[in-house]
């Protein structure tokens, strides 16, 4: 989704000049914006407390300040300049981490981002922005830099099938027709998913949603979405992220406090390291149930008896 | 909620009397709040004074990195009109903007909020970033403590701001030689904070952080670039049995302590 960035940014530019801040990454990637942007492309060097300050003090001028880093490095590093430099005084950065999830593999848990939206969550008007297909990151660019909060962008590897066309972009959208249960996905793994469920019948699985922004306080659960749930109150929850802090324990919160009966609620997530093994974002996936074999299993469940 | 007025401009030096009526203003907020951070505060209070009377234009801006001294901060813009008294008696109190460190979006003279150490050099470089950025006039100050330069983050913006050649950033250093639990020296081995900041490449100059004319003269040098002043100062300055006392860091003043610091001060 690097290259989609990459081309979204230079075209926003192009209309909009803004500042950009990384920390010393984007190699084969970010070289066009580089070129485009000239001195207000910036490489802040690897010192992302100062990086996440300076883009404040930017915001605080009125420019539009967009900060990109490997996802831990951009959110967990420089947590406290997030909250008290950007959050608490409402200034309206962008933050971009690369390799939401497991993305980055056998690279090790330093550059994994399995708690980042939950974390980030936890702050003052924070919004957050989860690409599900490549195509979903120009919109969520749009979106994201007319935002006037505080914002974070989770990039990882599209999936999407070959010969699936997602509908057009939306915070909630339906991917898939279904009956008797719903499965909802956040970020590319909705791709897998869309796998796994397109060879089926609609009336002999679930529907299939996508969630790629939050909080749900901002994006509340859509009425046909809510109307499915009423009477097919079966859910299943897939994202790599923890539990805390997760769509699934918000979607949970809201849909008990709307009062929709859930009759089966399911949330299958990313587990941390349970094995103390390191490998490629197959293998975490696979530990944490995550995997096409696992899902579907948990789909199957998902239906109830009969 | 606050009477506070736009900043005001007024090119004034900063006399003894104007000192000695601050520093009464600033024990007697303390005094009546109940709370401490007076010696950093009490050490600090000179030079902003001299930034707020005597240095700042409209076009500049100016950011207490060292939060704890909000309390002098408050005092200087009370003491060219900014500030009320009535603006002072809610200093710590409930509902207030006047809070132990400065909060966000509150008063146009107080564009950042701090208290966690290490904030306000990165978000000035920020600032001064903007305006070469976006072709706009004025100079950045940002006022850190000395035991501020043991934040990580602090460093890092030295090496942005000498490497992104920030022109009109000025870092002032309250240097008291006192942190929270023992001196800069015992803690850090902090001496020599000029040459290892000179090492990085950047001009640093020393001054006597109580002495009004010579800091004034320092601070009103042309933008030409970076640069650090270190203002030698003593905690406490101005009180006695506060000065150079690690403890007035954090404790309050009671009814006898208050009568007697207020005459010293008042006798000065």
């Amino acid at each position: 989704m690097r290259s989609e960035a990459c081309t979204s940014w230079v075209d926003r530019f192009q209309r909009q000049p803004f500042v950009f801040l990384t920390g010393d990454l984007g190699f084969r990637a970010l070289e066009p914006l580089q070129d485009a942007m000239g001195e207000r492309f910036i490489n802040a060097g690897v010192a992302e407390q100062n990086m996440l300050s300076v883009a404040a003090g930017l915001a605080s001028r009125g420019l539009e300040a967009w900060v990109y880093s490997i996802a831990p490095f951009c959110y967990a590093r420089p947590f406290e300049q997030i909250r008290n430099d950007v959050c608490l005084h409402g200034l309206p950065v962008k933050l971009v981490g690369n390799g939401g999830g497991y993305a980055y593999g056998v690279m090790g848990a330093s550059h994994h981002a399995i708690e980042d939206y939950g974390v980030l969550l936890t702050l003052q008007h924070m919004r957050i922005f989860i690409p599900a297909f490549a195509s979903d990151v120009e919109p969520q660019i749009a979106r994201m830099g007319d935002c006037p909060h505080p914002a974070y962008l989770r990039l990882g590897r599209c999936e999407r099938p070959e010969g699936f066309t997602p509908p057009a972009y939306a915070p909630w959208r339906k991917l898939l027709d279904g009956s008797d249960a719903v499965v909802v996905a956040v970020g590319p793994i909705a791709g897998s998913l869309v796998e796994i469920l397109s060879p089926r019948p609609a009336d002999a699985r679930p529907a299939l949603w996508v969630l790629s922004e939050l909080p749900l306080d901002a994006h509340p659960v859509p009425a046909p979405l809510r109307s499915q749930l009423r009477h097919s109150p079966r859910v299943l929850v897939v994202e790599e992220h923890v539990a805390q802090g997760s769509a699934g324990s918000m979607l949970a919160r809201q849909l008990l406090h709307d009062g929709v009966d859930i009759r089966h609620f399911d949330h299958v997530c990313a587990q941390g390291y349970p094995s103390g093994d390191y490998g490629s974002q197959g293998f975490h996936r696979k530990e944490s149930g995550l995997d096409p074999e696992s899902l579907t299993k948990r789909i199957d469940l998902l239906r109830g008896p009969e | 909620m606050s009477t506070s007025r736009a900043p005001t401009t007024r090119y004034i030096p900063v006399d003894a009397d104007l000192a000695r009526r601050a520093r009464l203003r600033l024990l007697r907020m303390h005094y009546e709040a109940g709370v401490g951070h007076i010696g950093g505060n009490l050490s600090a209070l000179d030079a902003l004074l001299v930034l707020h009377h005597t240095i700042l234009a409209d076009d500049d801006v100016f950011v207490l990195s060292k939060g704890h001294a909000a309390g002098a901060l408050y005092v200087a813009l009370w003491s060219r009109g900014d500030f009320a008294d009535r603006d002072l008696e809610t200093f710590h109190a409930e509902a207030t903007r006047l809070a132990g460190h400065p909060v966000a979006n509150a008063f146009p003279q107080i564009p950042v909020a701090t208290g966690s150490l290490g904030h306000g050099f990165p978000m000035a470089s920020g600032i001064a970033l903007a305006k070469r950025l976006q072709a706009e006039p004025g100079r950045v100050f940002v006022l850190t403590s000395d035991g501020e330069w043991q934040e990580g983050s602090t460093w890092e913006a030295l090496i942005f701001a000498h490497h992104q050649a920030l022109a009109g950033l000025t870092i002032l250093i309250d240097a008291n030689g006192l942190q929270g639990f023992g001196s800069t020296r015992e803690v850090a081995s902090m001496e020599g904070l000029g040459e290892r900041i000179a090492a990085f490449g950047v001009a640093v100059r020393e001054v006597d952080g109580h002495d009004h004319a010579a800091m004034a003269a320092a601070l009103d040098s042309p933008p030409s670039g970076l640069q650090v002043l270190i203002l030698r100062t003593v905690k406490g300055k101005g009180v006695s049995f506060m000065e150079n006392q690690m403890q007035w860091h954090y404790l309050p003043l009671d009814d006898e302590l208050y009568a007697r610091a207020v005459q010293e001060v008042d006798a000065s």
